[in-house]
């Protein structure tokens, strides 16, 4: 395949370590050249935590803003963040309605209608939007095999089929909690 | 399911997709590294993870996380000098902390070998500074190797305990957050684990002498200088070097991660650059140095942080009698950050207006709300935090140290107003008692840096009776880095250990007030610090409670649900439980409406106190 970077981010907390290494397995196994790098930080107190996957010919782990193809976001704050730094005009947005309060909202320092300025900047950069389903999961971290499980049935990373991303599970995961994840998986996507 | 363990000690040569700290893991198995040691701090603490992933009863590798890393760089030491190879990892500003044994060790002869992994934190991702951590190896006489990435990384550290095995010598592998964690697919050597010989090797007759007093101190000075000159030569030809000539007249040398971000902005160049990349960056292959300006009319030093290669570059051209015109930092903010594709295009663009073509300024409509990092719910510091509000006055002096809780400087705590580093408060509360009758000192320090670097100030203070309260959040664990145990945890890497008690402990200090309190008892912690800080003298007021983000996962792992607590008819919106105590459960609506979101709460309950009408209480 030719150049592709994709950029996600979340909340520390929300698993985004996993879902970001489940990706770049599931992307090797399609046979794509592939790097990616997360950012660990003081990631797991709840503060933003950000990964990058590159596919194709590249160099640093890192991506230049505004130039990822796609984004994909965990939670709604965070979609705003990743498709003002790094999604370029034209590329693919997905993500998760979850929302968890930054604190300057929990502290009424600030507030804003999110979701109206996320339609806003895609609106006006051709940004296509696709919004994850909210489904009823015992843990809240499940929410991101509906994330990959979106990406596969929307087919937005090319050439990245179901059954990469169910050998990247197996790489992972075992038992009962791979049969729950390939099961989820398929609730989103039968196909 | 692939085991990192299992995949770590493959007896075949196999491809892998592996984070750097992984992949440096298999390096040392490789190599026949026999003793790792460290300190856990980000970038490096996986490197432990890693090597705790080998099953037991397969594992050639002794490892520790010891007190601190000069304690850690102790252990290695010793373990080399008796002949087995050793490695010793930890962060940038843990260098500091190891300084005073690390400086020395280029002076001695280390038979078995000795590695210092660094992780530096250009950036300042998770470390109070962005030291440029190069320095030290002018200080010590000792060669620094720096990967640009894990593949990298995996071959140099295999070349590094060479090297340092063939001239005794001690070397550094300087390793940077982006390498660290980097993840790419790394093609690995087979692996045959030999038979580990026993035998003490240490012998000062042989290696020695290892008492670096005034008679042997220039004598060792002279060996150590010398092994670096030879070394120096070795490094003229290493392939770690790499001349990228596209006939251009203009160069630039760099080295690690920035030359990647370099190679990424090339497509967006108008016109070439020939590149210099240094694979080790002390001391220089100045040969190879030379003729790179030599072959170019201007050069550029491309380097992160520092103007380290920058100082030694202009100082050869000048001994050299040339002409290059040689650019190196523009302005401060070329000594700030980490040197991304975005920086490289900021700092070149400086220096060479017309080398890149010009970037388009995107301006989103409406920014992100801001998310700083904050304890987890169920945390005992908030707990600590909103119950020591409580107990002060206005005019206090807070002190913080370096752990989860430093966090407590955020609002709505605001408790922590200034930090030093590792185990700094009692020394620094200490000073800011002096003549001072008006403001109560307190000081905050956590259980594994109490132990890592806390106990001295902790001894001075008794010592030098000095008057401030300290609060001891103690969790049993080193939770910020990731869970690893210390020496109150009653645990090692191994299994069970003698769990060090604290008050015991300080009690044979001879501290006269200490009062020891479940953070989740707020009342009585409130309580307990008035009490400290009315005591004249050094007090201190010890708040546990285990870390609940451990807990939760030990939880949910065994396969407990967790509870919720939830908001009640009662509530009358008087916020105290979102704005106060600040647990990020509590979510606000524009109304004024509070809820409790279930992905977030574990149902711990520290919050049920703090509602002053009792309208929160634990979902059935």
């Amino acid at each position: 395949m030719d150049k592709f970077d994709i950029y996600l981010i979340g909340v520390g907390g929300q698993g985004i370590g996993l879902l970001s290494e489940t990706l770049v397995r599931a992307i090797d196994h399609a046979g794509f050249k592939v790097q990616g790098v997360d950012t660990h930080g003081l990631a797991q107190r709840g503060g933003v935590v950000e990964s990058f996957i590159r596919i194709g010919p590249s160099h640093s782990p890192l991506v230049l803003r505004g130039r990822a193809d796609l984004v994909i976001a965990l939670e709604i704050n965070e979609a705003l963040r990743g498709t003002n730094n790094f999604l370029r005009d034209g590329g693919t947005l997905l993500y998760s309605p979850t929302e968890w309060q930054p604190l300057a909202v929990r502290i009424r320092e600030d507030r804003q209608d999110v979701r109206a300025a996320i339609a806003a900047e895609c609106n006006q950069r051709n940004i296509k939007k696709v919004l994850a389903e909210k489904i009823e999961l015992e843990d809240p971290r499940m929410e991101n095999v509906v994330i990959l499980a979106t990406l596969a049935r929307e087919n937005l990373i090319p050439g990245l089929k179901k059954g990469h991303f169910s050998l990247a599970l197996q790489d992972l995961m075992a038992g009962k909690v791979l049969e729950k994840n390939l099961e989820i998986f398929s609730r989103v996507f039968p196909g | 399911m692939k085991k990192l363990g299992d995949v770590l000690l493959n007896p075949e040569p196999f491809s892998e997709l592996l984070m750097g700290n992984y992949a440096l893991v298999r390096a040392m198995l490789e190599s026949g590294v026999r003793v790792v040691t460290s300190y856990p701090g980000s970038p490096t603490p996986e490197i432990g993870a890693a090597i705790t992933s080998l099953p037991p009863e397969n594992n050639p590798l002794y490892f520790e996380f010891s007190v601190n890393e000069k304690v850690a760089l102790e252990v290695a030491f010793g373990a080399a000098v008796n002949g087995h190879t050793s490695c010793v990892f930890f962060k940038s500003v843990g260098l500091n902390v190891a300084s005073d044994s690390f400086i020395q060790l280029g002076l001695m002869d280390i038979p078995g070998g000795m590695v210092i992994v660094l992780g530096d934190d250009p950036g300042a991702n998770s470390s109070q500074n962005e030291q440029d951590n190069r320095h030290f190896a002018r200080l010590s006489y000792i060669p620094i190797f720096e990967p640009q990435d894990p593949r990298e990384a995996y071959a140099m550290f295999k070349e590094a305990v060479r090297i340092s095995r063939e001239k005794h010598m001690p070397v550094v592998l300087r390793l940077t957050t982006h390498v660290c964690h980097a993840k790419q697919i790394i093609d690995f050597s087979g692996l045959k684990i030999t038979e580990p010989n026993n035998e003490p090797g240490f012998s000062p007759e042989k290696f020695g002498p290892y008492i670096p007093l005034t008679a042997s101190v220039f004598e060792l000075k002279k060996i150590a200088l010398q092994r670096l000159k030879d070394f120096q030569k070795d490094i003229e030809v290493s392939p770690f070097n790499e001349i990228i000539n596209n006939g251009a007249d203009r160069g630039i040398i760099t080295a690690g991660l920035p030359f990647k971000s370099l190679m990424d902005i090339i497509p967006e160049m108008e016109q070439s650059v020939n590149i210099l990349r240094l694979g080790v960056v002390h001391p220089l292959p100045e040969k190879l140095v030379i003729n790179f300006l030599k072959d170019n009319g201007e050069v550029k030093i491309l380097e992160e942080l520092d103007d380290f290669l920058e100082q030694k570059i202009k100082s050869l051209a000048y001994d050299h009698n040339l002409n290059t015109i040689i650019e190196g930092k523009v302005d401060l903010d070329d000594w700030i950050g980490e040197y991304t594709p975005d920086k490289v295009w900021d700092v070149l663009e400086k220096n060479w207006p017309d080398l890149l073509r010009p970037r388009e300024e995107k301006k989103p409509l409406h920014q992100a709300i801001p998310r700083p990092p904050q304890m987890c719910p169920g945390c005992g510091h908030r707990s600590a935090f909103y119950a020591i509000n409580k107990a002060l006055d206005e005019d206090h002096i807070s002190v913080a140290d370096i752990g989860c809780h430093t966090l407590g400087y955020l609002p709505p705590y605001s408790l922590g107003q200034v930090l030093l580093s590792m185990g700094h408060c009692s020394g620094t509360a200490s000073g800011l008692s002096l003549f001072n009758t008006s403001k109560k000192v307190l000081a905050f320090l956590g259980d594994s840096t109490l132990f890592h670097a806390g106990l001295p100030g902790i001894i001075n203070s008794v010592f030098n009776q000095h008057d401030f309260t300290l609060v001891i959040m103690e969790n049993d664990t080193t939770a910020m880095t990731g869970h690893q145990d210390n020496p109150g945890s009653g645990r090692n890497v191994r299994g069970k250990t003698k769990k060090i008690a604290i008050a015991p402990l300080l009690e044979s200090l001879g501290v006269e007030k200490i009062l020891e309190v479940d953070t989740y008892n707020q009342k009585k912690l409130t309580e307990y610090v008035k009490e400290a800080l009315a005591f004249e003298g050094f007090s201190v007021v010890i708040a546990k409670h285990p870390c609940m983000l451990k807990f939760s996962r030990e939880q949910r792992k065994k396969g407990f649900a967790l509870k919720n607590v939830r908001i009640t008819e009662k509530c009358r919106e008087i916020h105290a439980c979102v704005s106060a105590f600040g647990c990020p459960s509590f979510q606000l609506e524009k109304d004024g409406t509070v809820w409790v979101h279930e992905d977030l709460c574990i149902g711990d309950g520290s919050c049920i106190q703090t509602c002053p009408v009792q309208a929160i209480e634990i979902k059935k």
